[in-house]
């Protein structure tokens, strides 16, 4: 008797825990194999954009750490950075070294979270509590910089918030010591272990020409073995005068993003590292009358500043008209804001190159034709997070 | 983009971006010739988004849309702007997603926050907002509070364009 050839239809999500948040996946299967792979997305959109088109230039501010929210302190330095471009605003040298420090342990922050998810998806339990464990060191850090857990907005535009807390380098130096212990712990967990080595070895492999094509960024793209890394290729805030490495794949593979993702850990401890070494004394926000909000001390004892804080938090300040584009490397690829100054107080337009969306759009070129199981680890391995795809 | 010739309309640099503003019918062939040319290597479309100008009379003449692609080169870490103009009643550009397979979801979603309508996309259809909603709510006439689908309450009739 002839075998009837069908494919079936599953649904995966909305709530699954394996999709990191609300991500929907229709899969066709036939049998075991992935026929299409058809990610449903948009359940957390919350029109930021237009919220943000809406409000005066630094009031628009928290709604960026509400993206990423792995990676609050990132979102912040892209947005900041936007914004100082926009308006020419040169920020003191302290402050461009200690948001180099802030944006490196976010990096950590964030694939910390990825390398626990990702290992429990994979079966290995113990790596998220691990993983969950050391970044509660850094949110402390973060608590004691800008007041907040994970919602900081601490960077603001024209510097950052408060002057770093008084034990700031003290307790850095003390979580890059622990931490540069624990990255052996976690290979050792996980490197050569063979199970995680089945789960990963080529799985959701990508080719270098294809990674370009589909716009892949971050990881994913050097995954691969392409040499693309915002901090290199069009460095900001002071990052050419930080020594490290841009680790590169060979394969494309899952494994491969693995092991990349663990030496950007190690690279990003060097760079926190050399940014306290060399961080020099100075004020910790640009003085520019009329756009950057004067320091507190000062609007309580000086007139002007006073005048100026009051105008600013009233009628903000009007951009010039014209656009600008500002990329950072956020830990999941280039995070890019893409702004229109109209002459008014309110931007004409805020665009947010989220680089979780963009590489989620790959999913499918990433799990057809593979197993089943294999959309987990696909999913994992992009390091999404929805409330930045869906935005 | 001098070889363009007539096909760019526009240039400027402001804060050190480049941006080309160019003919609509031409989209396609400028940016197969920059992706296959081997001395400038325009591999990376890095996103695509657009801008209204509802309300600026001097940009509204020029088209009420400007439909922006971020290009750049990872040989030769340059980065610039290709520009689309397009009028209200004409929101239509070819798609690239044939030269980039990557551009599906940045022209699904610029579809479904702007109605910018992409001709030969595979499957141009909504994809950030709910289905029941109606309008393109990025575009400046849209309100900013009305609420679609009702959760509790709209207070005024529904506006012109979401009817």
């Amino acid at each position: 008797m002839a075998r009837e050839e069908k494919t079936i239809t599953m649904n995966m999500g909305p709530q699954h825990p394996s999709t990191h948040g609300v991500l929907r996946v229709v899969v066709e299967l036939d049998g075991e194999t992935v026929v299409r792979a058809e990610p449903v997305i948009g359940y957390l959109h919350t029109g930021i954009e237009k919220t943000m088109e809406s409000k005066l230039y630094y009031k628009a501010l928290p709604c960026t750490d509400r993206m990423d929210y792995l990676a609050p302190m990132s979102n912040n330095l892209g947005y900041c950075l936007a914004v100082e471009k926009l308006m020419d605003i040169e920020v003191p040298e302290k402050v461009k070294w200690a948001r180099v420090c802030l944006a490196e342990l976010t990096r950590l922050n964030s694939h910390l979270v990825w390398l626990g998810t990702h290992a429990i998806d994979l079966g290995a339990m113990s790596m998220l509590l691990y993983a969950f464990r050391e970044r509660e060191l850094i949110i402390d850090i973060y608590e004691a910089c800008g007041g907040q857990r994970m919602m900081t907005s601490y960077i603001r535009i024209g510097g950052l918030a408060h002057d770093l807390p008084a034990d700031f380098d003290k307790k850095v130096r003390n979580l890059i010591k622990l931490i540069r212990e624990k990255i052996n712990d976690y290979e050792a967990l996980l490197t050569n272990n063979e199970i995680f080595i089945n789960r990963t070895r080529n799985v959701a492999v990508i080719s270098a020409e294809d990674a370009i094509a589909h716009s892949l960024t971050g990881p994913m793209l050097r995954g691969s073995g392409v040499n693309y890394d915002v901090r290199k290729a069009q460095p900001y805030s002071g990052y050419e005068n930080f020594d490290f490495t841009v680790p590169l794949g060979k394969k494309g593979d899952a494994y491969d993003r693995y092991l990349i993702r663990l030496e950007e850990m190690r690279q990003s401890l060097n760079i926190a590292e050399q940014a306290l070494d060399g961080m020099p004394e100075g004020p910790y926000r640009a003085h520019v009358p009329g756009v950057v909000l004067p320091p507190k001390e000062d609007v309580l004892y000086k007139m002007e500043s006073m005048i100026f804080h009051f105008k600013i938090i009233t009628e903000g300040f009007k951009a010039p008209k014209g656009s600008i584009y500002q990329a950072i490397e956020s830990p999941k690829g280039e995070l890019g804001f893409y702004m229109t100054g109209d002459g008014t107080n309110r931007p004409r337009r805020v665009r947010v190159r989220p680089p979780s969306y963009i590489n989620l759009a790959a999913l499918p070129k990433l799990s057809e034709g593979r197993m089943f199981s294999d959309v987990v680890c696909a999913i994992g391995s992009t390091d999404i997070v929805l409330g930045e795809v869906d935005r | 983009m001098e070889q363009f010739g007539d096909a760019v309309l526009e240039d400027d640099e402001f804060r050190g971006d480049v941006s080309y503003t160019i003919k609509a019918d031409r989209l396609v062939e400028i940016c197969e010739a920059l992706h296959g040319s081997a001395e400038l290597d325009v591999k990376l479309l890095s996103d695509i988004t657009c801008v209204d100008w509802l309300g600026d009379e001097q940009e509204e003449k020029k088209g009420r849309f400007e439909v922006v692609y971020n290009l750049y080169s990872i040989t030769h870490h340059f980065r610039f702007f290709l520009k689309v103009r397009l009028d209200e009643d004409d929101t239509k550009v070819e798609s690239l997603v044939d030269l980039w397979p990557g551009a599906n979801w940045m022209e699904r979603e610029v579809w479904d926050l702007f109605g910018i309508e992409f001709v030969g996309h595979p499957q141009l259809t909504k994809i950030l907002t709910p289905d029941e909603l109606e309008g393109h709510p990025l575009r400046k006439d849209y309100p900013l509070t009305w609420e679609q689908p009702r959760f509790s309450f709209n207070k005024d009739d529904p506006p012109e364009v979401i009817k």
